[in-house]
């Protein structure tokens, strides 16, 4: 007899499609602070990511039987949050001229991306900085500095790990808008987090000769 | 290659995508065992996309729990009845 906590997300969300409440109260227990997570990064408001959370798990309730168990239940479930938290911000910022959309002949192309200029290797592993609560605050910072046409490819594609298209889709941009502004993000990103976790003494500067 | 078309060339590298060549990849591994900068960029980018995977969740605030709880309860109650 397996216990509730020792079933898979998958099954979990078999049982609650069944009406086992149970089931699906360990769903949410599971979701709710990654969940909450990706509304406060793309909304970046509180009381909008809580929205976001609770908009999620109403959203799962309805359509809890149609979920195909070929997928993982945890990128449909944070695929559903993301779609909430960017109708919310779609909906903040007035629709068609959201800045995300608006393409821009020079920042949308690869002619002056941003070079890298401290150029250091970090004091500690990534995973080992991650601990710090001190670094969490930083990191999250950096990211709430990014305008939000870098800000949103950046969390879509590289923290929620969707696919190119699928971050395309989401954001209503063309697939290498998304690839431009990836690099841009990730750039920008690097610069700003390497001025803070990198050793000094191991800083090196860009070799112009080459 | 250069650094400049290196770093345009850098999210295809990092993330494994198909869109390189094999040749380009040598190319590119090529560079980056000659360019000190580069592969600290490299390294640099890397350790980025890892620090924001790896980063803990943000707790949801605990009075807001409670009410998402009846708010779930209260709706799965509406879709299969008084089980929950
Ligand atoms: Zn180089």
């Amino acid at each position: 007899m397996t216990t509730i906590e020792q079933q898979t997300d998958e099954q979990l969300i078999a049982s609650a499609a069944t009406g086992d409440f149970d089931a699906f109260q360990e769903l949410v227990q599971r979701f709710q602070d990654r969940v909450y997570g990706v509304g406060l990064r793309i909304t970046r408001n509180r009381a909008d990511a809580e929205d976001v959370t609770q908009q999620t798990f109403l959203s799962l309730i309805e359509h809890i039987a149609s979920f195909r168990g070929e997928s993982a239940a945890a990128g449909w479930i944070l695929r559903i949050a993301t779609n909430h938290a960017l109708k919310l911000l779609r909906k903040k910022k007035g629709l068609p001229t959201v800045s995300y959309t608006a393409a821009s002949a020079d920042e949308d192309s690869y002619a002056s991306l941003p070079h890298p200029d401290y150029i250091a290797q970090w004091k500690d592993t990534p995973d080992a900085l991650a601990q710090r609560a001190e670094v969490r605050q930083k990191v999250e910072q950096a990211l709430d500095e990014l305008d939000d046409k870098y800000r949103l490819v950046f969390i879509l594609r590289d923290i929620q790990e969707l696919s190119v298209r699928e971050t395309a889709e989401a954001l209503g941009i063309s697939e290498s808008n998304v690839k431009v502004r990836l690099l841009r993000a990730r750039l920008m990103l690097r610069e700003h987090l390497t001025k803070d976790f990198g050793d000094e003494s191991t800083r090196v500067y860009p070799d112009h000769r080459h | 290659m250069t650094c400049e078309e290196l770093l345009k060339a850098l999210n295809e590298y990092v993330d494994g995508t198909l869109d390189l060549t094999q040749a380009d990849c040598e190319r590119f591994a090529a560079h980056l065992s000659g360019c000190n900068p580069c592969q600290i960029v490299v390294d640099n980018i890397r350790g980025t996309i890892q620090l924001f995977r790896a980063g803990v969740p943000f707790p949801l605030p605990a009075e807001f729990q409670s009410r998402l709880q009846g708010a779930l309860r209260e709706r799965w109650r509406e879709k299969f009845g008084a089980s929950a």
